[in-house]
């Protein structure tokens, strides 16, 4: 089979401007993946589906993964202005000091594809896609006019992720209820406080359960 | 025996949608408690007389969250979960998610572990061949008798299950690296005397049912799923193969030690409900081929690598992809780390969850009650489709 | 008022047979029960395994699984209920006829289990409707069914026609039906229904 960046290249040529980026996979799997754009993201799969070499018709699996916002604290050189005194005489000196800056790195969702050719018996090929950011812009590109077998996985991302599959033809939620607002998949997910009864809490649970029975005492402190 | 040794030609019916005007509709939900649908799954059915229009799967109502669960846990910790996604098949879930921490982190596994493995596996597969079988013809309203064969059977599987691993169903069995437990000689001679009765099974399963005529006529050209279908919409395992597509994991990765033992993938040339069954019992005969190999052959040795690491290890910030045969399809987990000792990501892909996408493709025309066969035929199991 | 067990034999000696109303009528109840066929998860192939030639639930006159709830009078609360199945739950419930009986089997029916932790997991069924008999395990044993279902039988065989502890199907003022809750927007609402179950209190 094919390496990623032959992969790359071959898509590069039949796609003109796809823009395809490599994310290195630096575990011992070493499965890497190919970053696409979403904007030709489905012409790239209609490539990979249909050429002849790669044949990749069978979609195997669809992931979606969230990555929040990141903190990150970095040291940034910085150039001063500062006083000194150097040999007696007080003088404006430039210095060059390193200083620790917060950066907040934005989050985003990623929805991966694992393809294998069922003619040609190979694989994985691993595609990637990202959405702008984890709130307002989150449509993606729909594999399903592609490949049937994203039709439920990726229905089942909307409803757990909240990533927005433009071009998939029954886009509802399929695992929680209708009328069921969160995602509950996302790190940053609140589950209901439902903590009344923990006779065997540890560890996180139990850190929950002494949360809850903390807030119920103080309603009730309130309510006296 | 071939799939198409006992077909009747003339008896296959092409389903053709019969228009009965407007405004006779009528909508059932069927589920989710439901007797035909194996577990707690919905099917919003649109029926015009008594042909299927319109059918849309509802899922959910056994979501049970295992993925933000596996999230929350160590690596170590998610294993006795995975026995609970295909509650029927433990063990071969458990090899799944081991193959994919193995790949994750670089792991080998000793060769009688390997062998273990493919025996835990392949039996395994052997009842759930039996039930899904047992099951089907259920469905058609054969109550009881091929379903307590089929059980008659998996109790003597158990009870191997059991005595190696301590439960009848949940086994935990599997680590990454190895198995937790070595099997005994008098394991392994167990083994053998249940195996020798196998084929005997197989037989007296086969002679009751292949020839069977109303189990003929209700299956025969019903829920037929085109090849070209099949793929796309990626199907797997029993079903795929049952359309004519040779694709068996255990061929294709030559994960585990599948290369060494000689079996054959049996093919289906019609894609229809029979073609399924048969296709199981056929699968059911190349394991008790495996298995009489494995038995053979198996060598002394460790079951666990000595140097791997099971509990509290961080893997490499990576991911990876590990998948096997189950006897539902392409059972495969998804692994993301980032150093830490719980997965990012931990995802799982199951069979019968993507299988399900061709419901409404295999029933559209065909009558209200054929619903019941054709998703029998597909061969799901809820823990697994909802996770 | 129950009859001198030696009088009862010596009578049956004599070729006379000897019982009470409550006795004769609580004899047939426990000796019929039909279950619903319903099963929701891993417990349910227990379940079945339980019923097959094996273990043979039938022995203990209890081989009639029923799918309509209106013709069954126990029901195995099979497996995980999970927050978008509860109120189904309830629903077959309040649709089966009087007298009615519950077993929860396995640890997801008792209180969530392994996945209690889930966001849509009920952590135990008996937050919505009465349970009677609880079976640990995760999956229980066929045995530990049966022990369940002889258990059930024992307090069938135990329950007085009159009086304060009669059964709820002979009290005209015990609710018949069991409020169905309702799927919101974050949980189901209410969250457990609280003429059924109060937050046991844990003895340390």
């Amino acid at each position: 089979m094919k390496t990623v960046e032959e992969i790359k290249a071959a898509i590069e040529a039949a796609v003109p401007g796809a823009g395809v980026e490599i994310v290195q996979n630096p575990g011992p799997a070493a499965q890497h993946s190919l970053l696409l754009q979403p904007e030709h993201a489905v012409d790239v799969a209609k490539f990979l589906r249909d050429d002849a070499e790669l044949a990749l018709t069978f979609l195997s699996n669809v992931t979606g993964v969230d990555w929040p916002d990141k903190e990150i604290t970095e040291k940034v050189k910085v150039t001063k202005m500062v006083t000194k005194t150097v040999d007696g005489v007080e003088q404006q000196v430039e210095e060059t000091v390193e200083e620790p800056r917060k950066r907040v790195e934005p989050g985003y969702l990623e929805v991966v594809y694992h393809l294998y050719s069922m003619t040609k018996k190979h694989g994985p090929v691993v595609l990637r896609m990202r959405t702008k950011n984890r709130t307002d812009a989150v449509e993606l590109p729909s594999m399903t006019p592609v490949w049937r077998s994203a039709e439920f996985q990726e229905r089942e991302i909307f409803d757990l992720f909240g990533v927005v599959f433009t071009g998939h033809p029954d886009l509802r939620r399929i695992l929680m209820w209708e009328g069921f607002k969160d995602h509950p998949m996302r790190r940053d997910y609140v589950e209901p406080d439902d903590y009344d009864y923990e006779p065997t809490a540890h560890d996180a649970v139990l850190a929950k359960a002494t949360a809850h029975q903390a807030r119920i005492a103080e309603q009730k402190g309130a309510g006296q | 025996m071939s799939a198409s040794a006992t077909r009747q030609e003339g008896w296959s019916k092409a389903p053709a949608i019969v228009d009965y005007g407007e405004g006779e509709l009528l909508e059932v939900s069927m589920g989710p408690h439901h007797p035909s649908t194996h577990g707690v799954f919905r099917m919003d059915v649109t029926l015009q007389g008594e042909q299927i229009t319109k059918l849309k799967p509802v899922f959910g109502y056994l979501h049970r969250n295992h993925e933000k669960l596996g999230e929350g846990q160590s690596y170590l910790a998610s294993m006795p979960y995975t026995d609970r996604l295909d509650y029927i098949c433990s063990l071969t879930n458990n090899w799944a998610y081991a193959l994919a921490v193995e790949k994750l982190v670089g792991q080998e596994v000793p060769e009688r572990a390997e062998y273990l493995r493919v025996i835990v596996g392949e039996l395994t597969r052997v009842q759930n061949h039996a039930l899904s079988v047992g099951f089907l013809i259920q469905d058609m309203g054969a109550s009881g008798t091929p379903l307590m064969y089929a059980f008659k059977e998996r109790e003597k599987i158990l009870d191997l299950f059991e005595s190696l691993t301590g439960s009848r169903m949940m086994c935990n069995y599997m680590r990454f690296g190895g198995c937790r437990v070595d099997a005994t000689p008098a394991w392994l001679d167990e083994v053998r005397r249940v195996v020798a009765g196998l084929p005997k099974f197989a037989d007296e399963f086969e002679r009751l049912l292949c020839t069977n005529e109303i189990l003929m006529a209700r299956t025969q050209g019903v829920g037929v799923l085109p090849a070209e279908l099949a793929m796309s919409a990626g199907v797997t395992g029993p079903m795929l193969r049952a359309s004519g597509v040779n694709y068996d994991i255990r061929k294709v990765d030559h994960y585990g030690i599948y290369d060494r033992f000689d079996f054959k993938v049996p093919l289906g040339s019609h894609g229809d409900v029979y073609d399924r069954f048969m296709i199981r019992l056929l699968e059911l005969r190349e394991s008790i081929k495996i298995l009489e190999q494995a038995l053979r052959d198996i060598p002394d040795g460790p079951v666990m690598d000595p140097k791997a690491k099971i509990r509290n290890f961080r893997p490499k910030p990576g991911e990876a992809y590990g998948r096997i045969e189950a006897p539902k399809g392409e059972l495969g987990f998804y692994l993301i780390s980032d150093g830490s000792g719980n997965p990012y990501r931990y995802r799982v892909r199951p069979p019968s969850f993507v299988n399900l996408t061709v419901l409404e493709d295999m029933c559209l025309g065909h009558n209200v009650a054929d619903v019941v066969l054709i998703l029998g035929s597909v061969d799901i199991v809820l823990g697994e489709v909802d996770r | 008022m129950a009859v001198d067990e030696q009088l009862k034999i010596e009578m049956g000696r004599q070729g006379v047979f000897v019982t009470t109303l409550e006795e004769l009528y609580n004899w047939g109840r426990r000796s019929s029960i039909w279950p619903m066929n319903f099963g929701l998860a891993c417990c349910a192939i227990e379940m079945i395994a339980t019923t097959m030639a094996r273990y043979d639930l039938a022995r203990f006159g209890a081989e009639v699984f029923r799918p309509s709830p209106r013709q069954a009078d126990m029901m195995i609360i099979s497996g995980t209920v999970t927050k978008k199945m509860a109120p189904q739950v309830v629903r077959l419930y309040n649709q089966m006829a009087e007298p009615r009986y519950v077993i929860a089997m396995g640890a997801c029916a008792i209180s969530g289990g392994p996945f209690k932790q889930g966001y849509n997991v009920l952590k135990g069924i008996d937050r919505y409707i009465p349970v009677d008999v609880h079976i640990p395990g995760c999956p229980p044993r066929p045995e530990a069914l049966l022990e369940a279902f002889i258990a059930l039988q024992k307090k069938i065989d135990a329950q007085p026609l009159t009086g304060e502890a009669r059964p709820r199907h002979l009290d005209a003022e015990a609710p018949g039906e069991f409020p169905v809750p309702e799927p919101g927007e974050h949980d189901l609402e209410p969250a457990a229904n609280t003429s059924v179950w109060t937050v046991p209190v844990v003895i340390r």
